[in-house]
C-alpha cells in the first residue's frame, strides 16, 4: 500500500503533463524512437506491415501491453528480487498478452488469424522487455505509464508509415480500399513490396530520411 | 526419413527464421558486428531452439491441447488449456535458458566467458518463442519438431554469420552519413533476403 500512497503524493506535487512527463510521451515519437533509434521490436515491424489494418491492430495491442505491464512492474519494482526479475517480467507480460490475444480472437477474428504468431510474439518483443528493464524497474507508476504509451505510439507511427508504403505500392490499396482503381487508374501491384525484403529496404530508407532531418549520426 | 530431411532443408534455407519471418531481429542486428561473437550467439540459439521445441511439443500435446489430459483420467477429456500456451512456453524457454547458463558456467567456464552475456538474452529472442508457436501451428510430430528446431537454429546461425561477415568488410566503404550504421544494415538485410528468395524454387 505504501508505494501507492507515495505515487498519489508524487502526482499531487507534479502535474501529470509537466514538461518532464510530456517528454516521456513525445521523445519516443522522434529522437528516441523505439524502432529507428533504440533498435527494438524490429521483428513484428517487418512482419505485420503488408497491410495497414493488421499493422494498426498490432500497434494498438503493443501499446496496451507495454503501458499496462510498465504499470504492473513499476508497482512491484521494490519487491522483485533482481536475480529472477526476467522471469517475473516475462510472466506479467505473458498474462497481458493472453488477455489481448483473447480479446482480438473475440472481436476481430480475421485480423487475429492474419497476425498469427505475432500476437504471441509481443511477449518477446524487445520494446516491452526493454522498457521494463530500462524504465519501469526504476520509476514511479505515472511516468512508467506515460513511457509505455509513448513508446507504443512511437512503434505505431513507424508501423503505420511502413504499412502505408507497402500496401500502397504493393497492392495499390489503403486499409483494403483500392485507391488507384477508384480514381480510374490501372495499377499492377509491385510484388517486391509485399515480400519481407521490401519491408527491410523501406525501414532502411525511413531511417535515412529521419536521420537526415534530425541530424542523428552513428559511429 | 525423406520427410525429415525435407523439413530440415526447408527450415534452414526456404523458411529461414531471419530472411522469411524476421524473427530474432533485435539480437540479429545488435550482435552482428563481429563474426566471432555472432558465431557464439548462433551456436547458443541452435542449442536452445533444439531443446525447447521438443519440450514444448511434449507439453502442448500431453497437457495443453483439448483432450490432451485424457491420459490422466477420462474425466479430463474435455479440458482445453490452450489459452495458457504463451505463458507456459515462455516459462519453459526462460527456465531452459537459465539451466543452460548454469550448466555451461559449471562445466565449461571458457565457453561461458565468451558466451556469457548473450545466454540470458536468448530467453527474449523472438526466434525461440516463434519456433515453438510455428511448431504448434504446423502440427508436426515429435521427430519433425526436433528436426525443425535444429534446422531453424542452423538457419539463424547462417544468417547472422553472413551479415557479420559483410558488416566487418563494410567498415572500409564510404556510406552517406545519415545512412551509416542501422540504415545501411537494414538495406543490406533486405538485399540478403532477396538472395535467400532464390531458395524458394527448391522443391523437395
Amino acid at each position: 500500500m505504501s508505494t501507492v500512497a507515495e505515487v498519489v503524493q508524487e502526482k499531487k506535487s507534479e502535474p501529470l503533463f509537466s514538461k518532464k512527463n510530456r517528454k516521456l510521451l513525445t521523445h519516443p515519437l522522434d529522437i528516441n524512437n523505439p524502432i529507428t533509434v533504440q533498435v527494438l521490436g524490429i521483428c513484428s515491424a517487418l512482419a505485420v506491415t503488408t497491410q495497414m489494418k493488421p499493422a494498426f491492430i498490432m500497434a494498438i495491442s503493443l501499446t496496451v501491453v507495454t503501458a499496462s505491464s510498465n504499470v504492473a512492474i513499476s508497482l512491484m519494482r521494490n519487491t522483485i528480487p533482481s536475480r529472477i526479475r526476467i522471469i517475473v517480467q516475462l510472466a506479467i507480460v505473458a498474462s497481458w498478452v493472453i488477455l489481448v490475444d483473447q480479446v482480438l480472437k473475440a472481436y476481430v477474428y480475421d485480423v487475429s488469424k492474419q497476425l498469427s504468431v505475432f500476437v504471441g510474439l509481443i511477449i518477446t518483443n524487445c520494446i516491452v522487455m526493454g522498457r521494463l528493464e530500462a524504465f519501469a524497474m526504476g520509476n514511479k507508476v505515472g511516468p512508467s505509464f506515460l513511457d509505455g504509451l509513448g513508446n507504443g505510439f512511437g512503434y505505431g507511427i513507424i508501423l503505420m508509415i511502413v504499412a502505408f508504403f507497402r500496401e500502397l505500392l504493393g497492392s495499390g490499396a489503403l486499409f483494403g480500399f483500392k485507391i488507384f482503381e477508384s480514381v480510374g487508374l490501372h495499377y499492377k501491384g509491385n510484388g517486391l513490396m509485399l515480400l519481407p525484403a521490401g519491408a527491410c529496404i523501406i525501414v532502411g530508407i525511413i531511417i535515412w530520411v529521419q536521420r537526415a532531418l534530425n541530424g542523428y549520426r552513428e559511429g | 526419413m525423406e520427410n525429415l530431411i525435407s523439413i530440415g532443408v526447408r527450415s534452414i534455407f526456404v523458411d529461414n527464421m531471419i530472411f522469411a519471418y524476421f524473427l530474432g531481429m533485435c539480437s540479429y542486428l545488435a550482435v552482428s558486428k563481429k563474426v566471432k561473437t555472432a558465431f557464439g550467439l548462433g551456436l547458443a540459439v541452435i542449442f536452445v531452439l533444439g531443446v525447447t521445441i521438443p519440450i514444448n511439443w511434449i507439453i502442448q500435446n500431453y497437457i495443453l491441447t483439448e483432450g490432451a489430459l485424457s491420459w490422466v483420467s477420462p474425466e479430463f477429456a474435455s479440458v482445453d488449456l490452450s489459452f495458457l500456451q504463451f505463458i507456459v512456453f515462455i516459462a519453459v524457454i526462460a527456465a531452459m535458458v537459465q539451466l543452460t547458463e548454469m550448466a555451461v558456467e559449471k562445466f565449461s567456464p571458457a565457453l561461458y566467458g565468451s558466451l556469457g552475456i548473450f545466454l540470458p538474452l536468448i530467453a527474449v529472442n523472438c526466434a525461440i518463442l516463434g519456433g515453438s508457436l510455428f511448431m504448434v501451428g504446423r502440427s508436426y510430430t515429435l521427430g519433425e519438431a526436433t528436426v525443425f528446431g535444429f534446422g531453424s537454429g542452423i538457419g539463424w546461425l547462417l544468417a547472422i554469420v553472413a551479415l557479420a561477415g559483410v558488416r566487418e568488410k563494410m567498415k572500409y566503404s564510404h556510406v552517406p552519413g545519415p545512412l551509416k550504421g542501422l540504415g545501411i544494415t537494414f538495406i543490406l538485410v533486405g538485399l540478403m533476403s532477396f538472395g535467400f528468395l532464390s531458395f524458394l524454387g527448391f522443391s523437395i
